[in-house]
């Protein structure tokens, strides 16, 4: 017993090695990378480091391939397929992500461009986008956040300029969730305290 | 009463411009419930029995394939509506333009969970790393340069370029004008209908020769002196001179079509078992 939670131990490690330090281009692990260096038990191993991480608000998020999520528990082969990533489990309070290197206004362009493209079944014109944010943000600023989107691999663009959902948006947005908390949400008149903050902030650095 | 000429011409303009639509759709320009799609299979049905030849029935063929693209869209749209993610776009799009810039954050950061992720030496690594340094060879022992042999410095003339076979004899438009004359006059005495088989025109008794003649046939047509008419049915490839070089080269998108001239093709030619 204490030898197999030593094996267990043993691999827990590992996983975090491979799923917290990049090795590709794109940050996470595929499944088949896991299975062969952890074994064919690695779901489990997976388990127990996702249960593990709960108290550092981390979890092993799973992003299947081609957006197919099983209804059911996947099966091995599917899960060598997808593509593991460590992510925050909880939410980021407004202030916290200018720690992580966003601008609000970047962030509230990223969440339009996001929501906007969801809604138009998971493509729309690039110009159109670019329309939506020009209401809100300084024109020379809205093509370089789009770019810039297009760049950590949030959206991605093809030939014919239709700006798309890339494999950032799939590792870290709940996309239903989003969608739902923009329908139920109502006009807010006042700033969250934080927001309002950051804005001091801002002001005083300027 | 509209004769069959006439009535082929109308089908086959309806089935261009079904096409048309089904591709508008395809780009996501136009909505693809604004296709009926059993009218569509009507025309289609009506005009069929009239189709005789290989174009006409290619057309047919992909009327039909442009019209399964468009169910597939259509069917993907209502899977879509059936999914818990489908909410009507006007509403989130009203949603997201009324919506203010901290409002936006604050449902965003609700649903958004960052990647983790590390950039970071370690000890291992680097040890790892002076261990492949020691053991690398020096580039000069790596890439080590090729000798190559110092040749004195001397005069060339075009005549001896030209028997190097370095320069052609003739400056290269002025060749491509007498191959073109050539086409049309082979055209005249032994094509039909304006247009001569490929290989007639570039088979010659050596396949060195027939091979360049094939290359430059393809400057031929590249330059708009002549057009491949192609029966892929038939497995036949036409080449057909123009009366004067067409001066609008360059402005639409060309093809590349892939001719094999190879030496058991120019063999068959010989003993006659391509025509």
């Amino acid at each position: 017993m204490r030898k197999r939670k030593g094996v267990y131990a043993s691999k827990m490690k590992r996983a975090t090695h491979m799923l917290f330090y990049r090795k590709h281009q794109k940050p996470g692990v595929k499944g088949w990378e896991l299975h062969r260096a952890l074994g064919a038990d690695y779901p489990k191993v997976l388990d127990i480091l996702d249960d593990y991480l709960k108290s550092l608000d981390l979890q092993v998020k799973t992003v299947f391939e081609e957006e197919k999520t099983p209804s059911g528990k996947p099966s091995l082969e599917e899960l060598d397929k997808a593509r593991f990533y460590i992510t925050l489990r909880g939410e980021l309070t407004p202030k916290e992500t200018k720690m992580i290197g966003w601008r609000i206004d970047d962030l509230a362009g990223l969440a339009v461009a996001i929501a906007y493209i969801i809604s138009k079944k998971g493509q729309a014109q690039r110009k159109d986008v670019e329309e939506l944010l020009n209401e809100k943000l300084p024109g020379w600023k809205v093509g370089f956040n789009i770019d810039r989107y297009i760049r950590y691999g949030y959206l991605q663009q093809d030939d014919n300029e239709q700006l798309y959902l890339d494999w950032r948006t799939r590792a870290e947005v709940d996309e239903k969730a989003l969608i739902d908390l923009l329908l139920r949400s109502e006009a807010q008149t006042t700033l969250p305290s934080e927001v309002e903050e950051e804005e001091t902030d801002d002001k005083d650095s300027e | 009463m509209q004769s069959k000429k006439e009535q082929k011409k109308v089908g086959k303009e309806k089935l261009q411009r079904i096409i048309e639509m089904c591709m508008a759709i395809e780009n996501h320009t136009v909505d693809p419930f604004l296709l009926d799609i059993d009218d569509i299979i009507r025309v289609i049905k009506e005009y069929f029995p009239q189709w005789e030849q290989a174009d006409e029935l290619n057309l047919d063929a992909e009327t039909i394939h442009h019209l399964a693209s468009v169910i597939k869209l259509q069917s993907e749209w209502v899977k879509h509506r059936s999914t818990s993610l489908y909410t009507d776009p006007f509403l989130l799009e009203e949603k997201i333009t009324q919506a203010t810039k901290e409002e936006m954050i604050s449902v965003f950061l609700k649903a958004w969970h960052p990647l983790v992720e590390l950039e970071q030496l370690s000890l291992h690594s680097l040890a790892e790393a002076m261990r492949y340094w020691a053991t690398l060879l020096p580039l000069k022992e790596r890439w080590p340069e090729l000798a190559v042999p110092e040749v004195a410095m001397g005069i060339t003339s075009r005549d001896e370029l030209i028997r190097q076979r370095i320069l052609g004899d003739k400056v290269f438009s002025e060749e491509l004008e007498c191959y073109w004359r050539e086409l049309k006059e082979k055209v005249a005495a032994k094509g039909r209908e304006g247009k001569i088989f490929y290989w007639d025109f570039i088979g010659a008794d050596s396949y060195e020769e027939t091979v360049q003649r094939a290359f430059l046939t393809s400057f031929l047509i590249t330059y708009g002196y002549a057009t491949l008419e192609i029966y892929p049915l038939e497995e036949e490839v036409f080449i057909k001179p123009f009366e004067k070089p067409l001066a609008k080269v360059g402005t639409q998108q060309s093809i590349s079509i892939p001719i094999a001239v190879t030496h058991e093709n120019w063999q068959k030619w010989k003993r006659g078992e391509l025509d």
